[in-house]
């Protein structure tokens, strides 16, 4: 259960808040959030910083207003229809921003949702590479990782490239495709980029209490960024009013992590 | 022309070692009393494709499957198929695992009659690697660049699950979304398609109810009346996921829990029966549609 007392919040409404940062002037393009806290963070910045985004109901229709997480009370307002076959053709275009949560993700950026292990006879046969090709050489992606570990960060290559990154040796003449966009990564340590020298992985941001060794240790990878960085921001008293009230009234957020905890207080209410 | 057949009368028709599209997507819309049918027929070494769910499950499960050309198996309200995951980590069939855009232009380029298309997606991926048959191709054009070059995908049968249809097979879908249903017809050598109703032509398809035709009839070998025929998954409008049955058939994963699903859901003597298994045609319709 969320603690809903209206000048603290919890991880997950940071990482709603860090998660919606994804789309400030992406401007009118498709807003995919795969997953709770991705979804709102959509909802998010389109009721707050981009009103110009578009989203789904998640099945076929455009929405003209983002909606509350769960059964719907009231039929939400269509703008549009939007079935697989539209998409694929929107999404080619490059006209869409998705935050996606994927299973593996290395030093290239290249991200894994089909096996871990072998491929002929995997560990564990997850997905599928679903659209993560497709997806990852059209338009730009995030990610959205709520267990920071190696085990997702991962020292070598993925098990699976499911998503193009930025491996040169996966390119001809180490060319990488300029269509190739990573926007930021949120996880429930920090957030973070590859924007570093040849797209190396750095941090941009610690959430509340988290050290830099701590992520360091969490990740198979070297991260770059500045010694000490800085701590990532939390929700404004009017992003958490829209939080709580309009975009996810049944903290169907808090379930993202074994636990919610409280991890800081509202700017100007200390 | 009358193209009536019974889901059986289909089955017979298809053989041995065939490439079977499947319709729908993930858990809603699949040609479900179809694929039960073929569960309970001979054919073996099918190579399947599908925008996976609980029909590839069914068939891995029933050791249907040679090869699958996939991008996920999903059983929507329960992110991973039990089946499908305990087969493939088995290593019980091959596998073409290309991206969902992939597909639906294997689909296409069947259908245009062309050996392939050209697109970037694949690139930079390990799709290539694990499905070496995949080649790529330059653009004859000043820009040069290089393209994956996604074969066609011709099916010899199609299966696929719409709202209504008339025994001549016009159709409509009337569920918020057709798929790629419209791209498995047309990449079939032979397409049969079941129904929840079956009406007369007048009522199929008016002028205002056109835009929901697949494809017009001359593509369709055969059709099925199948009432409440893509359950467990969902027949928008008219029943939504069965989330409580996927769960049953998610668990059945031993040997005995597997064995009772099929005797009690699979081995029956007809369609009818198998609805009074799942509840009956009142506790079906009464599930909602699905909220994503």
């Amino acid at each position: 259960m969320s603690d809903t007392t209206p000048d603290r919040y919890t991880l997950s409404e940071l990482c709603v808040v860090a998660c919606a940062e994804v789309w400030r002037g992406a401007g009118e393009v498709l807003a995919t959030g795969i997953g709770v806290i991705p979804r709102i963070a959509a909802g998010l910045a389109r009721l707050t910083f981009n009103p110009d985004l578009m989203m789904t109901d998640g099945e076929a229709y455009l929405l003209a207003e983002p909606v509350a997480l769960g059964p719907r009370t009231v039929p939400p307002v269509v703008e549009g229809w939007m079935p697989y076959s539209r998409t694929f053709d929107l999404l080619w275009s490059g006209r869409r921003h998705a935050l996606v949560g994927p299973v593996q993700v290395d030093r290239y950026a290249q991200m894994n949702i089909s096996i871990v292990g072998d491929y002929a006879r995997p560990k564990a046969a997850i997905l599928g590479v679903r659209g993560f090709p497709g997806n990852s050489i059209s338009h730009p992606n995030s990610m959205f990782v709520p267990n920071h570990s190696p085990r997702v960060f991962v020292a070598g290559e993925v098990d699976m490239v499911c998503s193009a990154g930025f491996n040169p040796a996966r390119w001809p003449d180490g060319k990488i495709p300029a269509g190739i966009r990573i926007g930021r990564v949120i996880t429930d340590l920090g957030v973070f980029d590859f924007d570093g020298p040849r797209h190396a992985a750095q941090i941009r941001s610690l959430h509340p209490g988290v050290t830099r060794q701590q992520v360091v240790e969490a990740t198979g990878f070297p991260l770059l960024g500045v010694e000490s960085p800085p701590v990532t921001p939390g929700p404004t008293a009017g992003q958490l009013a829209l939080i709580r009230e309009r975009l996810d009234p049944r903290g169907m957020r808090s379930a993202t992590f074994k636990e919610d905890r409280v991890i800081g207080t509202v700017a100007g209410t200390v | 022309m009358n193209k009536l057949m019974t889901a059986a009368q289909v089955v017979a028709q298809l053989q041995d070692g065939m490439t079977v599209g499947i319709g729908g997507w993930a858990a809603r819309r699949k040609p479900m009393a179809l694929v039960r049918e073929i569960l309970r027929s001979p054919l073996r070494d099918l190579t399947v494709v599908s925008y996976g769910g609980p029909d590839v499950g069914l068939l891995a499960a029933s050791g249907k499957l040679r090869k699958l050309v996939y991008g996920f198996v999903t059983l929507d309200v329960l992110p991973l198929d039990t089946h499908f995951r305990n087969a493939r980590q088995a290593g019980a069939f091959d596998v073409m695992e290309i991206d969902e855009g992939m597909l639906q232009l294997g689909l296409r380029a069947a259908a245009m009659g062309v050996p392939f298309l050209p697109t970037r997606v694949g690139l930079g991926t390990d799709i290539l690697k694990h499905s070496p048959g995949l080649r790529t191709v330059r653009s004859p054009y000043d820009d040069g660049e290089t393209f994956v070059a996604m074969p066609a995908l011709k099916l010899d049968a199609a299966l696929l699950h719409v709202s209504e249809a008339d025994e001549r097979g016009n159709s409509v879908i009337m569920s918020p979304d057709p798929f790629f249903d419209e791209l498995m017809g047309r990449a079939a050598a032979s397409v049969y398609i079941s129904c929840e109703r079956l009406v007369p032509t007048a009522q199929v398809c008016s002028r205002e109810r056109a835009r929901y035709q697949p494809f017009e009839r001359s593509v369709v070998t055969g059709v099925v009346e199948i009432p409440l025929g893509a359950h467990p998954t969902a027949g928008v409008p008219g029943y939504g996921i069965d989330v409580e049955h996927l769960k049953e058939y998610a668990a059945a994963t031993s040997p005995e829990l597997w064995q009772s699903y099929r005797a009690r859901y699979i081995d029956l003597d007809s369609h009818q029966a198998y609805v009074e298994a799942a509840g009956g045609q009142a506790r079906i319709n009464a599930i909602a549609p699905p909220v994503f």
